[in-house]
């Protein structure tokens, strides 16, 4: 009865393209054409002009509570370049960038944020699920997803999003679970960004990965540098592949960083230093691609006032949306009004119809109703 | 027409609606080769093969999650929980997703499937495996809430509710599935969802109940007939939301008095809720207050003392004569 070493030993790898400086591993580098580098490039542009101006926006009280990505826009729009437009998005509450890139129009978002439920409606023919908040929920559908189309035979691959807090969470590992035994094409991107509010990773998590915890599932995981776009484009090309080949899931964790505040609503200096943030913006995503395609000649000068006119006609568009009608709030329910909610709506109509009570008028009583008390008619 | 138990009855149900559309798959704990614990999916692998009647690995939230997932891509899954008292791992996927996604995407997406859970006593269960707990999904909007009573309703019920767009909780009394046998039809059969049955008339006292106490509550009326001499009509809801407010009002115009009787505990419960829609619409007409017959607000009382928590005839009885007395 010896006690012997099992095998397979397991080895995850960590995939690095491009450096900080913007040093190449040729040998690594994907197969991007000259538009493709620059259209992830744009991506990630728009991805942090738009999240600064969101930000303004909401200090500005234009738009409610968001959840920036400055940091974060190689792990998402590296990944997301992976995807057909066929294929699935499923996102949680942290990817404007990848989000815009499968089509949500800005305004839409802007929408959103804004607390207009109009702005999570996906257009008919896009292939992504809205906004998901309750951390990691969004992982099981994403493995249903996969497995309605494997079960209607159609070649389509489901990505999903989360982050680093989300890996403690059990719909994380139920799903992982679901998707190695069914065997389904998923592709599972952690935005590992080493905060969860304020909460380290080292807290989060015992593992010396993320990307390790897959091969508890029987699936590939791999770590890539989340700042370096090619890296992660590499790893989610190679994902998306063997998904659509048939050949199950895969979990890429993106070591990255979330350079700005949790959500508006957070103050980080309570929790993490300064000199860690600045640590983290001497890698950043941008500075980095933005040297490769220097010395590919492949940048284009006026790229940033584009956008910023881009985004700017989007806000535009944005706050020139009427107030929303009050009464719409019934119609998504269920697929057809209840007796209950056609009362309710009623007598919501009602109260619009009157209008606010005016200031210094006492409110009118409602008339009496007959019979009162004492007259009752009953048998009594 | 043969005469079938409830077990069979769900079973038809589901061998039907999975032979009229290819969309319809089953997912749940030990409902494949096994065919469920309680048999309810016996056979549906044999027939319909193991991807569209999966056995699906011990974990609750994504057992209703992937079928969220499923549902959004256009199947019909049916989720099979095998005690209600373990649907507390996937409540969050039932409240913030099966329920909200119609209204979050604005219609873009909707959810249509369906989740069966056995609930309730009378079957010496152990505990998580005997309480009662409608209360919790009749609250949430976007669910729909159906309690069957017998073989022929809990068929064409869950014919309906797997044909329903939105998402449906089925809850299938412990306490039924092999307590009586009824003619249940061959041929395809629905009850709309949303609608109240009067299964017993008469102008003294109305009896409202649902699930397992449908029968007590009959068994109230006889002897009510019997030694008081008193009419009384039994509704049994079969949909608790939307709950059918229109049938009790009507009722209770007519007999003024009403005795509410569920398995649930008391506070908060289905009970206090079809107390107030009464009070709204028949209030003039009310001559005694209404009472429910409940469980009492304890967590658990196992099932050596089931029979002194679950409502049964005689506190049924004494309730309707304390209501007829006032």
């Amino acid at each position: 009865m010896p006690r012997i070493a099992l095998e397979p030993r397991f080895q995850v790898e960590h995939l690095s393209v491009l450096d900080s400086e913007g040093n190449l591993d040729a040998a690594l580098e994907p197969k991007l054409s000259a538009d493709e580098l620059k259209s992830l490039y744009r991506a990630m542009v728009l991805g942090r002009r738009l999240d600064e101006r969101m930000v303004r926006l909401q200090r500005q009280g234009r738009v409610g509570t968001f959840a920036p990505i400055k940091g974060q826009e190689a792990s998402q729009i590296g990944s997301v370049f992976a995807l057909r437009k066929a294929d699935w998005m499923v996102p949680s509450f942290r990817e404007t960038a990848a989000m815009i890139w499968r089509g949500w129009p800005i305004e839409k978002l802007l929408l959103f944020f804004a607390g207009h439920v109009e702005g999570g409606r996906p257009a008919d023919d896009q292939h992504d699920l809205p906004i998901t908040i309750p951390v990691a929920t969004q992982l099981p559908h994403a493995v249903g997803l996969a497995y309605a189309a494997q079960y209607r035979s159609d070649d389509a691959v489901v990505m999903t999003y989360f982050g680093d807090g989300a890996t403690s969470e059990g719909d994380f590992h139920e799903a992982m679970n679901f998707a190695g035994v069914w065997h389904v094409p998923v592709v599972f991107v952690c935005q590992n960004n080493q905060w969860a509010i304020s909460v380290p990773l080292k807290k989060q998590t015992h593992s010396r990965t993320i990307a390790q915890k897959a091969l508890a599932y029987g699936l590939p995981g791999i770590q890539v540098d989340g700042n370096d776009v090619l890296a992660v484009y590499a790893a989610a090309r190679e994902a998306v592949d063997r998904a659509r080949a048939g050949d199950g899931p895969t979990l890429i964790e993106c070591v990255t960083y979330r350079l700005g505040v949790h959500t508006t609503a957070d103050d980080p200096s309570k929790y993490r230093s300064e000199e860690e943030v600045t640590m983290w913006e001497k890698k950043d995503p941008l500075t980095r691609f933005r040297a490769y395609l220097e010395q590919r000649s492949l940048l284009e000068s006026d790229i940033e006032s584009q956008i910023d006119a881009e985004i700017a006609d989007a806000v535009q568009r944005f706050e020139a949306t009427p107030p929303p009608d009050p009464l719409t709030m019934f119609d998504h329910a269920y697929a057809e009004l209840t007796p209950d909610l056609e009362a309710q709506r009623a007598e919501l109509a009602e109260r619009e119809a009157a209008g606010p009570p005016r200031v210094g008028e006492p409110t009118p009583l409602p008339p009496r109703a007959t019979p009162m008390r004492g007259q009752r008619m009953t048998r009594r | 027409m043969p005469k079938l138990n409830m077990v069979k009855a769900l079973n038809l149900a589901l061998f039907q609606e999975m032979e009229r559309d290819g969309d319809v798959l089953v997912l749940g704990e030990d409902v494949g080769v096994d065919g469920g614990v309680f048999r309810v999916t016996d056979d549906l692998q044999r027939k319909f093969g193991s991807q569209r009647v999966i056995d699906s690995p011990l974990a609750e939230a994504a057992i209703i999650g992937t079928a969220v997932g499923m549902a959004l891509y256009g199947l019909k899954p049916i989720c099979e929980i095998q005690f209600s008292g373990f649907a507390f791992q996937c409540f969050h996927q039932i409240e913030n997703h099966c329920a909200r996604y119609r209204a979050r995407s604005q219609g873009r997406f909707h959810v249509p499937m369906v989740i069966r859970m056995p609930y309730g006593g009378g079957v010496r269960a152990l505990e998580h495996h005997s309480e009662s707990e409608e209360q919790f999904y009749a609250h949430v909007p976007g669910l729909k809430m159906v309690i069957p009573s017998g073989p022929r309703n809990a068929r064409a019920l869950l014919a309906a509710a797997i044909r329903d767009p939105d998402p449906v909780i089925f809850f299938e009394a412990k306490a039924l599935y092999h307590a009586a046998k009824e003619e249940v039809p061959e041929e395809s059969e629905t009850l709309p969802l949303g609608r109240a049955q009067v299964v017993r008339e008469g102008n003294a006292l109305t009896l409202i109940a649902y699930g397992a106490m449908v029968r007590v509550a009959l068994e109230a009326a006889d002897v009510l007939q019997d030694e008081d001499g008193v009419e009384t009509t039994v509704i049994d809801l079969l949909t608790i939301a939307p709950l059918d407010r229109e049938t009790l009002i009507d009722s209770v115009k007519q007999t003024g008095r009403a005795v509410v009787v569920h398995e649930a505990p008391r506070s908060f419960g289905p009970g206090a809720e079809i107390a107030a829609s009464i009070m709204d619409g028949a209030f003039l007409s009310l001559e005694a207050p209404i009472k429910r017959v409940t469980a009492y607000d304890v967590p658990f009382v196992g099932f050596a003392r089931e029979k002194a928590n679950v409502p049964d005839v005689t506190r049924v009885v004494a309730a309707a004569r304390e209501t007829l007395a006032f």
